[in-house]
């Protein structure tokens, strides 16, 4: 079954094709976050630290409920509180889970130079594979959501995997699992945004005119997707880039500068052999040295 | 070092030459690793340093080691890279000097245009790849600037590192070109007619002001 | 609850006031959602603070906190006066047409009896008119101004719409829009739940907030109806079984009390509670009484409970006073307690007034701790810094701790808030040397029995009585337990209207506490838990969680009480006829010879709706009440209070009756009384309360919630922090009369200041999970700070409302 299919389309690094003959016909796999339903709980990263046996510093308070206070190799999920007053003066409490977006046009794993280090899956989930990591973090350059962090312990970069071990044997994500409200959820990309749609209604009924999916395409959509109550302002949520995109520079740096650069290389040294064999060394003879000669005795 | 043989010049002291030659190993260890990282198609440079991880580690500390020689180097060699008003001569005429006809160009000093202006691709290309390179070096600094600020340092630096492979691609075959400079980097001499053919003004200099010629 | 968690879902309004479900009770809250989304429910929080339940709402106010009773009692004056009741439900299962005694009077904020001395009423004008039938007199037309409708329409025309602005602090339009969403449920197809917790029960008149609650439910005809209902959010895994099985000082298993001082003849003990009909063709339940009681008290002295001596009535304490944690520190501060022992219990953390706690624990000469965690009270002694500044060489209490197993470490059930009972089994052996609770008491229970056989004593006879079956009599089973309190036959036992059919044999397990005997036949443990391990084997281990009509009425799952009936009163679901108010929401109905449906209905099954009883079965006139008559302590309507530390000098209400200030009916302490602090001194309204990361006093021994929530904070609000210069995530002190805690300030926009009065009052929040033990980063006891006065009538303290002063630290 697709959903199950860890099948990898796409490593970093390489320049050919993946295997490609297993396609996911039912469907490629997306969590969907309902921020409207969602409480700010922290199931969700309780239950990612125990499925995948991290446990963070017992940091500080540093006044807010982020807690631990960002994204580490330690904490894969976490939920950032933003309050905004809106326009109507009333309070929102606007809580998000943040965590790797499995882009469908990961920019990490754009910028990975290490082969095979970060791969997606026939079902969507981009995943590191840290025993092929370098630790250069330039995954952390690529990613236009600011997901990827390096351990200090092994240099490794480490993210969310969506649970693919889970999601390869017929579970969801533990985070999915574990929310107790139902807003995470978790299927084909299709049923969630089917359900997406509902949900969407059912908050323009409510008065969020705005409400909607976000699924950005610069990124070529998202395995994990949000609804949100302003999605005509996604940077509301705590900073979520309201269109993200892998960054020219990195588009540069890791598409056209490739052959380009190669070819300058090869082009120089081609022209130097060319010129070589075409007109040949420039030598010093005897009739040189004679005038050298000529010369110095003259000064002399 | 025994003294230059007679009909000889010592165009580089022992000094200079090691010098020169750390700088040029150092490259060249910078460029394979820096290379292996830039582009998939070369990644199995990284076994020649032990492994990705390796060369991730090693190639900023090899990029200080040149740096650091270079500097020593560049300091030696500063004050003869000066354009002058010649030298915009010899470049308008250099496809004779590209045709080995050099009869027709100005005279040239201790370096030629062409020289000079590698040492300053040189010069600009270091600068901006230490510049960046320390933006970019993840383990201890790169945390510290904006994320856009990485990305943009990032192609500056794989754009200078193609700019400044390209110029040593073109030092190299200047040296293989012109007969006689290697060994100039060598075993620190040319001959006195390699000096009048491509550096006139440099041996008349040199007769000014030194010691009647040796025996 | 009347209701239970999945019902939520059936709402159409869900009104979150006195509690933040979301953040207390995330998992239960998922019900909310699915209203919200699959019954385009309307979520309404009413709270001190923008809360994680607020996050979600349609609808967020902000009140005062301890002024609940100013809203919710303006509300009812606003559903009288717009009409917006459901009068066929009202007229017939309330109290609406009942007369008043004509002595009954309320005149300034006081009810008619009160002794100022005592602090207590006479309530014996609290009734209502009792005709010489022996029945209310009522007035169907409801024009006479001794009904209920009229003097509860009374009672509450003072509280104003301008009168809860001025009192909560709530903006006027934001109250009337709140309103209107409510009173659209008063229609019979409408219906709306209260979600509430301990923001009702922690003030000196939370019981009386509940009750408000209670009785705008009742107006709206939401009591006993799919997504309706007064459903308390119990906080701790398994405080509503603590409640079932009589665990307060006062009660017994199953709701019945114990005997007061002056009730020393059984015959009088018994004849006060068991109910007479009020009304005509009343089932009036407690009727009962002594089936529940002599059943009862078969299961814990056996055979040697018996008629000739009532049963053992005798070895029942009676009791000259409530022995509620207040009292028992009281009295422990006053060196009048020797030895206690704090099984699950963290009083040094959990009661009010951290110093009067280590001034108490040091008179004890021993303290036994029974808990899996090394809690602060099984350290009081130990000097932890600022956080417990105690001098270890002047304290001599002796100290025992006794490890004990979790729940995961055991077999047993656990009653959730919706009155479910689950059994659950054991899914790890215990650590080291803990022991489960039940091996640990019976262990001393043995010892001490042994010591009565052998040594005498002066009244040894309960305890070397006591029924004592277990195979193991040093370790009980979970099972055994339960068991016994479903209840067994003693005899063979005949179905008395057909006296040749036998219902069961001597030994067999009860099916339903209808089977129950006054006569000694039957015995039981808890006579709702009746039903709960039949015959037929363990009805709380079943897993079967199909819903067959769709409205979350999974009656094979578990088994809740009473009788695993879902959702109490149901009987009031239906019209006088029988018919379901809301035939989209069926949940019983009188099928023309029987009750049934979705539930087990709340009613006698095959009584004709025509005769009249009335749908509240348990009470001795088969209605709601709005009047209270004797049941409460401050009065038959609630009337707003000022919590004892308020930042007013006078209740609006009732401006010029000093007394009318706090609670008049709220016992306090003389000590207690001298530690509240006044408004001069202390200008900030302090309120604690839970977070979602962490439970209680336990989770921070948890390295995962520790991550979660790692260091105390006080919550300020963005005005309040402006004015003192405080900066988000610094350091600040927060004073009470009775100590000072600092900790890092979280300056938020969700608390705002309100205008009481004219005057601004700031509100600062105060979560309560840290302390001196753990791995979380150690801070303050948050009843440090906390007044020790309790409701009126339940005795829990005023953890709410109380006044602080907030410094820079």
């Amino acid at each position: 079954m697709a959903l199950q299919s860890l099948d990898i389309v796409r490593r970093s690094a390489t320049t050919l094709p993946e295997p490609q003959a297993r396609g996911a016909h039912t469907g490629e796999v997306a969590k969907l976050i309902d921020v409207t339903k969602c409480i700010g709980c922290k199931a969700c990263q309780v239950a990612c630290m125990e499925w995948n046996d991290l446990r963070d510093e017992i940091g500080t308070c540093t006044g807010h409920y982020d807690n631990p206070a960002d994204l580490s190799d330690q904490t894969w999920t976490l939920m950032r509180f933003a309050e905004y007053e809106n326009p109507k003066g009333d309070l929102e409490w606007l809580i998000r889970k943040d965590g790797c977006m499995h882009c469908a046009d990961p920019g990490c794993l754009k910028a990975c130079p290490a082969p095979g280090a970060i791969v997606q899956y026939a079902n969507g989930i981009v995943d590191f594979h840290e025993e092929n990591c370098i630790g250069c973090g330039y995954c952390i350059t690529g990613c236009p959501f600011n997901i990827p962090r390096i351990s200090k312990k092994d240099r490794k970069a480490y993210k969310c995997t969506l649970c693919s071990d889970r999601v390869s044997v017929g579970l969801e994500p533990a985070c999915v699992k574990t929310c107790p409200t139902g807003a995470i959820v978790f299927g084909t990309k299709d049923d969630m945004k089917q359900h997406a749609a509902e949900r969407i209604e059912d908050l323009r009924s409510r008065g969020f005119e705005h409400a909607g999916l976000y699924d950005p395409a610069g990124v070529g959509g998202t395995h994990v997707m949000y609804v949100l109550h302003h999605a005509d302002q996604p940077h509301l949520y705590s900073a979520l880039p309201d269109k993200p995109a892998i960054s020219a520079a990195v588009g540069l740096w890791k598409g056209a500068a490739k052959p380009l650069a190669l070819l300058a290389i090869l082009a120089t040294a081609l022209a130097g052999f060319l010129h070589y064999i075409g007109i040949g060394p420039n030598e010093t003879d005897e009739r040189d040295e004679e005038k050298a000669r000529r010369e110095l005795e003259k000064t002399s | 070092m025994s003294e230059p043989k007679r009909g000889e010049i010592e165009r580089y002291a022992p000094a200079t030459r090691i010098n020169h030659w750390i700088v040029a190993i150092a490259f060249v260890l910078v460029a394979l690793s820096g290379l292996a990282l830039f582009h998939p198609a070369l990644f199995w440079l990284t076994s020649l340093f032990g492994g990705g991880a390796w060369t991730r580690i090693l190639h900023p500390f090899l990029a200080l080691v040149m740096i650091i020689a270079f500097v020593l180097l560049a300091a030696k060699v500063w004050a003869d890279n000066f354009m002058r008003e010649d030298d915009w001569t010899w470049l308008e005429r250099f496809r004779e000097v590209a045709r080995n006809r050099e009869e027709n160009v100005p005279e040239v000093g201790r370096y030629n245009a062409g020289q000079k202006l590698v040492f300053w691709l040189i010069v600009i290309c270091l600068v901006l790849l230490l510049l960046t390179g320390i933006v970019m070096w993840r383990a201890y600094f790169t945390a510290y600037f904006p994320i856009e600020f990485v990305r943009f340092a990032s192609v500056v630096h794989a754009i200078s590192a193609v700019v400044l492979i390209c110029g040593i691609v073109v030092h190299i075959y200047a040296a293989i070109w012109v007969k006689g400079s290697i060994r100039a980097m060598t075993r620190g001499t040319v001959t006195q007619g390699w000096a009048f053919k491509h550096h006139r003004a440099w041996l008349r200099a040199l007769n000014r002001t030194a010691a009647p010629p040796r025996k | 609850m009347t209701n239970h968690w999945v019902d939520i879902k059936n709402a159409d309004v869900v009104l979150i006031m006195g509690g933040n479900a979301a953040e207390a009770h995330p998992c239960g809250f998922k019900w909310v959602t699915e209203a919200k989304a699959h019954n385009k429910a309307q979520l309404i929080v009413v709270d001190p603070r923008f809360t994680r339940s607020a996050s979600v709402a349609d609808v967020y106010a902000p009140i005062r906190t301890g002024t609940d009773i100013v809203f919710l009692g303006g509300l009812i004056n606003y559903l009288l006066t717009n009409d917006k009741i459901q009068h066929e439900y009202v007229r017939n299962y309330t109290d609406f047409t009942f007369l008043v005694k004509e002595d009954f009077a309320f005149t300034e904020g006081i009810y008619s009896g009160y002794n100022a001395d005592k602090r207590s009423y006479d309530k014996s004008s609290w009734n209502y008119d009792i005709g010489p039938d022996g029945y209310v007199r009522t007035d169907p037309t409801l024009a006479d101004p001794r009904t209920v409708y009229q003097q509860l329409k009374l009672h509450y025309s003072r509280y104003t719409p301008e009168m809860v602005e001025r009192v909560c602090g709530t903006p006027k339009d934001k109250v009337l829009h709140i309103w209107d969403l409510i009173a659209s449920t008063a229609t019979p197809t409408r219906a709306m739940t209260i979600m509430y917790a301990l923001g009702w029960t922690q003030h000196s008149i939370g019981s009386q907030m509940i009750r408000t609650g209670a009785m705008v439910q009742l107006l709206l005809g939401n009591i006993g109806v799919p997504g309706g209902g007064m459903n308390a959010l119990r906080g701790h895994s398994n405080i509503q079984g603590l409640t079932d099985l009589g665990l307060m000082s006062d009660l017994l298993p199953g709701y019945m009390s114990l005997p007061k001082e002056a009730e020393q003849d059984y015959d009088k003990y018994i004849a006060t509670r068991a109910l007479k009909p009020l009304r005509p063709n009343q089932l009036s339940y407690w009727q009962n009484y002594q089936k529940f009681f002599v059943s009862f008290m078969k299961a814990w002295w056996g055979d040697a409970a018996t008629a000739e001596n009532h049963w053992a009535f005798d070895y029942l304490p009676k009791l000259d006073k409530p022995y509620d944690m207040l009292q028992t520190f009281e009295l422990m501060s006053q060196g009048k307690v020797n030895g206690y022992i704090c099984q699950g219990f963290n009083p040094l953390a959990a009661a009010p007034n951290k110093a009067k706690m280590d001034g108490a624990l040091a008179k004890l000469k021993f303290l036994v701790i029974m808990d899996p965690l090394a809690t602060e009270t099984s350290e009081f002694w130990r000097n932890a810094g600022p956080h417990n500044d105690v001098d270890p060489a002047k304290i001599q209490t002796e100290v025992f701790r006794l490890p004990t197993t979790c729940f995961a470490e055991e077999d047993g059930s656990l009653v959730n808030s919706g009155r479910w009972l689950q059994w659950h089994w054991k899914g790890a052996p215990p650590p080291g040397e803990a022991k489960s609770d039940l091996e640990i008491m019976a262990g001393l229970y043995v010892r001490l029995r042994k010591m009565y056989q052998t040594d005498g004593g002066a009244f040894p006879d309960p305890i070397v009585n006591l029924s004592w079956p277990y195979a193991n009599p040093a370790s009980p089973s979970a099972e055994e337990l339960a068991k016994e309190y479903n209840g067994k036959a003693l005899k063979d036992l005949f179905d008395p209207k057909d006296p040749t059919k036998l219902i069961h044999k001597a030994g067999e397990q009860l099916s339903a506490f209808a089977e129950l005997r006054d006569d000694g036949s039957t015995s039981n443990g808890c006579w709702i838990f009746c039903g709960s391990w039949t015959q037929a084997g363990n009805q709380m281990a079943r897993r079967d969680n199909s819903d067959p009509t769709g409205i979350g009425q999974t009656v094979n799952w578990a088994w809740a009480w009473p009788a695993n009936r879902r959702i109490m009163y149901n009987r009031a679901s239906c019209d006088p006829a029988g018919k379901p108010f809301n035939p989209a929401r069926k949940l019983i109905a009188w099928s023309g010879t029987a009750w049934t449906g979705a539930d087990v209905p709340d009613f006698k099954v095959d009584e004709d709706p025509s005769g009249g009883m009335g749908p509240f079965i348990m009470t001795a006139d088969g209605v709601g009440h709005f009047f209270a008559r004797a049941g409460m302590a401050e009065g038959p309507f609630p009337e707003h209070y000022e919590p004892f530390e308020t930042p007013l000098a006078n209740n609006p209400l009732n401006p010029s009756q000093p007394q009318a200030l706090n609670n008049p009916a709220a016992r306090v302490f003389k000590d207690d009384r001298e530690a509240f602090g006044k408004a001069s001194e202390f200008p900030h309204v302090a309120t604690t309360y839970r977070l979602t990361e962490h439970f209680h006093y336990w989770t921070k021994h948890s390295r995962l919630n520790a991550i979660l929530q790692p260091e105390q904070f006080v919550e300020i609000g963005a005005a309040l922090a402006d004015e003192l210069g405080i900066a988000n995530g610094s350091k600040v002190k927060v004073s009470s009369n009775r100590a000072s805690i600092t900790a890092v300030a979280m300056v938020t926009k969700r608390i705002k200041p309100l205008t009481i009065e004219g005057k601004p009052v700031h509100t600062v929040g105060i979560p309560i999970h840290w302390g001196f033990t753990g791995v979380a980063k150690p801070g303050f006891l948050a009843n440090s700070l906390t007044p020790a006065v309790g409701d009126g009538n339940s005795q829990t303290p005023e953890f709410k409302s109380f006044l602080v002063k907030v410094e820079k630290a």
